[in-house]
């Protein structure tokens, strides 16, 4: 057991003190907060108007369009088509909307919008919503509807009120927040166990390459060289989670200070990719208290003690393959790509399931994955993040953890087989179907 | 010290290591001798606990080897070096002392020993890579026997050294058998094993083929050939007693036909009132022996299917 401590020992330390250790750890949140602050500083100090001339020959637009967002500006303009393809050139406006005096908005006509560049998504979205609506409104009124009928039709914003038969509220935002969060862990526990899983690989391959294990191994068992490696590498993987939680946290206090727009502005953003769903759902019920809410809502204890768990269970049961593959490869890193790929299948499977999941924590499918330990990690946070027992029940959770536990021993019992042979063994191409044989030989 | 009974070692149906019995005594300086691929390698791991025998047992200062703890009183020097080149040579050494369970004290006070004898101090904060080859394979040897092991093996100690530091580790060698460590040689230079080693084990595909002191290997393989010398040369007549092999003016190499005492051949070059200046008896050197024995065996193709594979 002591041996196991000063292996990990070494290997924790001999990674630490690296000059490159410290400039990951603290460069790379530096990294990302210094590219959401260039974000958002060219966000908030932005110039670029997008100016739309409205001839409105119809009369169905005028007086309607708000110039809410200050990107897009509609300016009514009296004059005609050619002056306006002029302008357009001369940059004056961006593009220009012409609804001829023939516009009849019973037919379903279309109004037509030429510019000068192809349009963005965003500013087409914008776009097409703002017209959109005034048209939607006036078709409405078209047909006898009052003003007043149409707003109250609009005031109404939740048609349905979801409820779990526990009585309690499910808004939104709750939803909303869960997948968040259910994706961030998940994708976390999926970067962990490549990153550090390589590092086990490629450690172990380093003292096969120098030729130490032997050397080593004359004092200590490879079991205790393999696990003490793990260990200590798993140890610098914390220690960079720690800093980074700290760090991101720290700035997240920073920013707002700095950027002093940035608390009411930041609302408007539109939220990247995996954020977007869950965005829209914290927007249509309605601002940040709901959101606040829905945070309180979020077992935050339950979910980090989880994350802590799997995390430590997926690392083991994956480095400690890592380092089965990587006293199996010799001097060539090629060799490890064949050999890796059946440990990188069920990983990049668990992702797959995880994305299903985060979206119906209860399915089948969810269920298998959150249980079958070569994905569980992955896949239970995504489910863990709706709590418990809306995501997850506890006696789910107690068998999907217990089955990692077994699976870590048993992985690592089948990986100390392999590495031990492997570790000493030189000039010799291994396949799985050799591994898999010294796996059960008797020692 | 160390008494093998009947190891046995196999991979995927080749015997590795075929019954192989012999004992060490303390002190001593025991040579393991064998060509390429003889399983020296596979004998030596075996003695050090990195791997189990399939059967057979290893007795360690009287008890049945435990690996476990008995770890702690071998030093190996593979073949094969290996440190690792990243890491400082201080750290190092103190990290490896502390595996074979050293304390910090302990190992601090024995490296700056070693270091001291053999003039390493500026090397602490160096890196292996930063070293040549002769000076890691002296580095090599400091970390075998820092921690005074009883059980010393070394694997081709001297591959890689110059003549001078090749004799400082030999002085080494011999000082720590005289202090009681038992020193288990492997290698193929037969010279070194001559000068060297106090006692041999020959093996060959995986079997011992000797066992003995070398005087008594040397005894059991001589051809009874004799050196003699005289005063002027002579042509050699015809005759029962021995034969003339090889022939250098006025000296010679005679081998005894069966039968034949050197003092009879000696008697034999008086009568003939010759007069001798010089006259021993002439050994095969281990080198002469060892081929002897390997060749024609098909040990070299073995060699290139390595028993550990």
């Amino acid at each position: 057991m002591n041996k196991i401590l000063l292996v990990a020992r070494r290997e924790f330390l001999s990674r630490v003190q690296k000059k490159t250790f410290l400039l990951t750890t603290i460069g790379v949140p530096l990294l990302i907060a210094a590219f959401y602050a260039a974000l958002i500083y060219f966000q908030l100090k932005s110039t670029d108007h997008f100016t739309i001339a409205v001839l409105d020959e119809a009369n169905v637009l005028s007086g309607k369009l708000e110039n809410k967002k200050n990107e897009i500006i509609f300016q009514f303009v009296q004059s005609d088509t050619t002056t306006l393809k002029n302008k357009l050139e001369n940059h004056t406006y961006e593009a220009y909307i012409y609804i001829p005096a023939s516009f009849d908005i019973t037919r379903g006509d279309s109004v037509e919008l030429r510019s000068g560049k192809t349009l963005g998504m965003l500013t087409r979205e914008d776009i097409e919503r703002t017209i959109g609506k005034v048209l939607e409104e006036k078709r409405l009124l078209m047909l006898n509807i009052s003003k007043a009928q149409i707003d109250s039709i609009q005031k109404q914003k939740d048609p349905i009120k979801f409820t779990s038969v526990t009585g309690k509220k499910e808004t939104g935002s709750k939803v909303g927040i869960s997948y968040l969060v259910g994706m961030i862990s998940g994708f976390l526990i999926y970067i962990i166990l490549f990153v550090y899983g390589t590092m086990v690989m490629r450690g172990v391959m380093e003292e096969k390459v120098s030729r130490i294990a032997e050397v080593i191994v004359s004092s200590v068992k490879p079991f205790q060289l393999m696990m003490g490696k793990i260990t200590g590498i798993g140890g610098v993987g914390l220690v960079q989670f720690l800093i980074w939680i700290v760090l991101v946290f720290g700035i997240q206090f920073a920013l707002p200070l700095i950027f002093p727009e940035l608390s009411t502005s930041v609302q408007q953003q539109p939220v990247p990719s995996a954020g977007a769903q869950a965005a829209t759902a914290v927007q249509n019920s309605g601002g940040m208290n709901s959101i606040m809410e829905a945070l309180q809502t979020i077992n935050f204890p339950l979910i980090i003690g989880c994350f802590i768990f799997y995390f430590l269970g997926g690392y083991f049961l994956y480095s400690s393959l890592f380092a089965a593959v990587g006293s199996a490869v010799n001097e060539d890193p090629q060799d490890a790509q064949s050999l890796l790929f059946p440990i990188m299948m069920p990983i990049i499977f668990a992702i797959v399931i995880m994305t299903k999941a985060v979206n119906d924590p209860n399915s089948s499918l969810a269920i298998f994955g959150s249980l079958f330990p070569f994905t569980s990690p992955i896949v239970m946070m995504a489910r863990i993040a709706y709590g418990i027992p809306d995501g997850v029940s506890v006696i789910q959770l107690i068998i999907s953890m217990l089955l990692l536990i077994g699976t870590f021993l048993a992985t690592t019992w089948v990986a100390a087989k392999i590495y031990r042979t492997g570790i000493l063994l030189y000039g010799k191409k291994i396949t799985w179907k050799e591994m898999i044989k010294w796996t059960f030989r008797k020692s | 010290m160390l008494d093998l009974h009947h190891l046995q070692k196999h991979y995927s149906g080749q015997k590795a290591v075929n019954d192989i019995s012999f004992s060490v005594k303390k002190g001593s300086i025991f040579g393991l001798l064998g060509p390429n691929g003889a399983g020296k390698t596979t004998l030596l791991r075996m003695i050090t606990g990195i791997f189990y025998p399939d059967q057979g047992e290893i007795i360690f200062d009287g008890r049945p080897f435990a690996p476990l703890t008995d770890v702690q009183q071998i030093g190996y020097m593979p073949e094969e070096r290996g440190l690792y080149k990243k890491m400082k040579i201080g750290e190092q050494v103190m990290y490896l002392a502390q595996l074979k369970g050293l304390s910090k004290a302990e190992a601090l006070e024995k490296i700056k020993y070693w270091f001291e004898k053999l003039e390493m101090q500026t090397w602490w904060n160096k890196k292996v890579e930063d070293l040549s080859k002769g000076m890691s394979q002296k580095l090599q040897f400091v970390v075998t026997v820092l921690h005074e092991p009883k059980l010393i093996i070394l694997d081709e100690p001297f591959s890689g050294l110059d003549p001078l530091n090749a004799n400082l580790i030999k002085d080494e060698i011999y000082g720590l058998a005289k202090k009681g460590s038992t020193i288990i040689f492997s290698t193929h230079r037969m010279e070194q094993v001559e000068e060297i080693c106090d006692h041999i084990v020959l093996m060959n595909l995986g079997a011992k083929l000797l066992d003995g002191s070398v005087q008594e290997i040397k005894q059991q393989f001589k051809e009874n050939k004799f050196y003699i010398r005289l005063s002027e040369p002579v042509t050699m007549p015809d005759t029962t007693l021995f034969s003339v092999v090889d022939q250098s003016e006025n000296a010679f190499t005679i081998k005894l036909h069966e039968g034949t005492r050197s003092n009879d051949m000696l008697q034999y070059f008086i009568q003939q009132s010759h007069t001798i200046e010089a006259f021993h008896e002439m050994l095969p050197s281990l080198n002469d022996i060892f081929i002897r024995l390997v060749e024609g065996t098909h040990a070299t193709a073995r060699a290139f299917h390595p028993a550990n594979s």
